[in-house]
């Protein structure tokens, strides 16, 4: 990593953590540069939702798992619309175009009748 | 032909040709149906019958709530909970289907003809899995393959109303689903995946080998750096919804969470997750930037959560393998510590004639369509290499899971032909080839198929053009093409003669031939159960060895102490008890669990030799298990080890009640003389035995089924083998004469008293 960074970053070069920093730094330039606004879109999304699984879990901790079934369809729901979320911007992606073959009407249908099954299961599960 | 294009008139070649699959591997299983009679065969299959009529007559909601208490009698059964409800749910529902269209047809047929019905879509999910894997035409001879396959068809003729008889259609298609959404990398196929997988779970507790196939083979693709968006598309959309679904069937409840069984599919699901991300942030930094940071975090994450599952699982949180998975890790687990497992005789391991037995060609057939699928590779692929490595495994160590092993089979020797006749029939107009074989196949209903897939695999590739070369003459190819067709025949003829001959029996009638040809049927299990229903208590409790449990409810109607379910080893053991001791003994044991009837199979006077005294040992092995001060294995075994009934059995096997009850009154069959054993084939003892605290009280036509009254206990409160001898001391000494009636047997002479 240092040999590879090192042209750009004379001076920092032996300091793992600016390093780090400076990678994730420019993980977020290149993101905020080369994201279409869609797929920003779905990233709130998905930043909203892992924020609601990892309440539940947090509070699953605190506070037990007596519900399990209860707990388990939450936070299943949660995973689940990351999931089918983090598919659609797969699907939707154009780096992916050419992996994918799909256009973005169907990704957009495939989600909505996966998370239909998905939230028919959970609510049934939910007890 | 009749003007159509070539397009479409491939088309209505496959719809026919499938049409008559179909059609065919119906009536293939129709043999036991047509040469005896539309009943249940076997013994699970009796309780799922009566579950569904259970469910028709009472509703969904009666019958997820069911208490049963006809079974496992003073504690009963939460059949709700403790049953997989696929196998009833779709019987009931094809039934209201038929009803609602004004087919008024009974509930039991419907049950008899579910796994034809069944097997008939099993050829056509078969041909879809091979269509994606090859093409069509070996798509159509999967089909014909799996549609005739006798290793499928010894689990789902006709009355084998069994769990396996619609988990292989939901096996085939939900893996025909998985490869389709991992090829599209669709969302929409990953959900059908999961609903298919849901079904394929409340029907059949082998749903296991998917939650591990599926896992295996995504990491299988990870490994091989063929991870795409497809990929993490059509798992991630599987696991979710299917983890989900699953749990909503009671029987498996949180399992996917607790058991190692599933953390397989966790596992890969998290692992997924950060490849995922990891190839998300490798999309805004440079390759080789990044190149250290990614195997760094992919490793240390895998390891994180490899330590973390098995910290869980030696923390206790995660159950461990179940008896019967470990089983199939460790082969001589079960033997040891679970007897109940061993002693059933399809958890035993192949012999290699039964693979020959139940796939005959496919078997030869099978490595070289695994071959074939190496050189190509592609992802779907990988997926039919890991199914045919685990299930050939799997196969191996348990006759059972010959089952799953077929369905793969099927596909790789279909696509080996597929691929040896493409190479053949290719490239040049072969008109000889064509019709030659073709006509061959034509004479016999039941080799047309066959015939037609040649056909069709031929008639497709004809329309590619190319050079004629050496090999490729006509008479080179007439001499492959010939071949094949002929061993597909005798594929065909060896199949229906295997399902006429080993596997269309109904295990509760017995067929035999008299010497002039004619069939004659042994009735006496049916004649017994009937005899229990119409002439015992209705609360009357049967005590019998566990796998008459099931077709003692079903077909009597009454109480049973263990059945099929073996779910409480102790109770069982408890039985094993009760009739592998002596009577003093076994009649508190019998008091103690309210037995009125003790029901015995004896088929020493028939030669049926799945009989109890062949059992026996495992009863003494079961009880043994819990009561070891009560039961000594060795104690019947003569001072030589050898296991016999004749006269140099040990005292303790001559004074258990299982051997009391079954050679009760058996020498006056043979008029008083020596009485031979045709199923041990030795001789009986003359002595007359006596009970003393049981009666008989009916024994069949055929002597199979022997039913004991447990008698009351003495008025005056002497035991009860005290009270049998009283009497007849003191006339012996009165009369001072040895007994003359010795021949009349035990029951005569008591009735003298």
């Amino acid at each position: 990593m240092a040999k590879t960074t090192s042209t750009t970053v004379p001076h920092s070069a032996t300091s793992a953590a600016a390093q780090q920093a400076f990678l994730i730094k420019r993980l977020l330039t290149s993101y905020r540069a080369n994201t279409p606004q869609k797929l920003k879109l779905i990233d709130a999304y998905l930043l909203f939702v892992m924020l609601t699984g990892i309440v539940q879990f947090v509070y699953v901790l605190l506070a037990g798992t007596f519900p399990y079934n209860s707990f388990l369809a939450g936070f299943g729901a949660s995973v689940g619309s990351f999931v089918l979320a983090a598919n659609l911007r797969m699907q939707v992606n154009p780096r992916n175009a050419e992996v994918m073959k799909m256009s973005p009407e169907r990704a957009f249908a495939d989600f909505a009748f996966a998370s239909i099954v998905l939230f028919g299961f959970v609510v049934n599960f939910l007890g | 032909m009749l003007g159509l294009t070539n397009t479409s008139e491939s088309a209505w070649l496959r719809v026919t040709v499938l049409l008559l699959i179909s059609v065919l591997s119906i009536s293939t299983r129709l043999f036991s149906v047509l040469r005896f009679e539309s009943v249940i065969h076997e013994f699970d299959p009796w309780f799922n019958y009566r579950t569904t009529i259970e469910l028709v007559e009472n509703g969904y909601y009666n019958f997820v709530n069911w208490f049963d208490e006809l079974s496992w009698y003073p504690l009963g059964r939460v059949v709700g909970g403790t049953v997989y409800p696929g196998i009833m749910v779709t019987a009931g529902l094809i039934h209201k289907a038929l009803n609602g269209l004004n087919f008024p047809i009974h509930i039991r047929e419907v049950c008899v003809f579910l796994a034809p019905l069944f097997s008939s879509f099993t050829a056509i999910a078969a041909y879809l899995l091979t269509s994606e894997m090859k093409n069509t035409s070996a798509g159509l001879l999967a089909a014909a393959f799996i549609g005739i396959a006798p290793g499928y068809i010894s689990r789902s003729v006709a009355g084998s109303y069994d769990n396996e008889g619609i988990a292989i259609f939901l096996l085939v298609f939900t893996f025909y689903l998985w490869i389709k959404a991992v090829k599209l990398g669709s969302a929409f196929f990953g959900a059908m995946t999961a609903i298919f997988y849901f079904w394929m779970v409340s029907a059949w507790g082998g749903y296991v080998f998917i939650t591990n196939l599926i896992p295996l083979h995504v990491f299988a693709l990870i490994l091989m750096g063929r991870y795409t968006p497809r990929l993490y598309v059509s798992y991630s959309t599987f696991y979710i919804i299917g983890t989900i679904s699953s749990m909503l069937i009671p029987f498996v409840g949180f399992q996917p969470t607790r058991t190692s069984e599933h953390m397989a599919a966790l596992g890969i699901f998290g692992l997924l997750q950060i490849v995922a991300f990891i190839e998300f942030i490798k999309s805004h930094l440079s390759a080789n930037q990044f190149k250290l940071l990614f195997y760094g975090l992919i490793s240390g994450f895998f390891l994180l959560g490899l330590g973390g599952l098995v910290a869980l699982t030696v923390g206790g949180y995660i159950a461990p393998w179940t008896g019967r998975f470990y089983s199939l890790w460790d082969t001589g687990y079960a033997k040891i510590h679970i007897p109940i497992i061993a002693s059933v005789s399809e958890h035993q391991p192949t012999p290699w004639t039964s693979f020959f037995f139940d796939l005959q060609l496919l078997m030869v057939l099978f490595p070289a369509g695994i071959y074939f699928l190496f050189q190509e590779l592609r992802d779907e692929h990988v997926f039919v290499l890991l199914y045919a490595g685990t299930a050939s495994y799997f196969a191996g160590v348990m006759v059972r899971l010959m089952l799953t092993l077929t369905p793969i089979v099927c596909v790789a020797s279909a696509i080996a032909i597929t691929t040896g006749l493409e190479a053949f029939l290719s490239n040049t107009e072969t008109p000889a080839a064509v019709t030659d074989s073709a006509a061959a196949a034509t004479p016999s209903e039941k080799k047309t198929k066959e015939g037609k897939a040649v056909k069709t695999s031929e008639r497709k590739k004809k329309d590619v053009g190319g050079p004629v070369q050496g090999v490729w003459t006509w008479d080179a190819k007439l001499a492959l093409v010939l071949p094949i067709t002929f061993i597909l025949i005798q594929f065909a003829l060896h199949c229906s003669w295997v399902t006429s001959n080993a596997y269309s029996s109904p295990s509760i009638v017995l067929a035999s031939r008299r010497p002039d040809g004619s069939q004659h049927i042994i009735d006496d299990f049916r004649e017994a159960y009937y005899w229990l229903r119409q002439n015992t208590d209705e609360k009357a409790k049967i005590m019998s060895w566990w796998d008459y449990g099931y077709q003692i409810t079903g077909m009597s109607n009454r109480t049973v102490l263990v059945d099929n379910n073996t779910w409480n080893n102790t109770h069982i053991a408890t039985v094993g008890k009760a009739m592998s001791c002596s009577e003093d003994v076994s009649y508190d044991v019998m008091r103690k669990l309210d037995v009125d009837y003790v029901l015995v199979i004896f088929g020493g006077a028939i030669g049926y030799s799945g009989d109890d005294i062949n059992k026996f040992l495992w009863m003494i092995r079961i009880g043994e298990g819990v009561y070891p001060k009560d039961i000594s294995e060795r104690n019947f075994f003569t001072p030589r080890g050898e296991y016999r009934v004749d006269d140099q059995a040990t005292p303790t096997m001559k004074n258990s009640l299982m051997y009391k009850m079954s050679y009760y009154r058996f020498n006056e069959l043979f008029g008083g003389g020596p009485a031979y054993d045709s199923v041990r084939q030795t001789q009986i003892p003359n002595k007359p035995i006596k009970l003393t605290t049981v009666d008989e009280v009916y024994t069949t036509e055929n002597w199979i089924v022997r039913i004991y009254q447990v008698k009351k206990p003495d008025n005056i409160g002497r035991t009860l083998s005290a009270a049998s001898t009283f009497g007849k001391k003191r006339r012996r000494r009165v009369r001072g004469k040895p007994r003359s009636a010795a021949k009349a047997g035990g029951r005569r002479r008591r009735d003298d008293d």
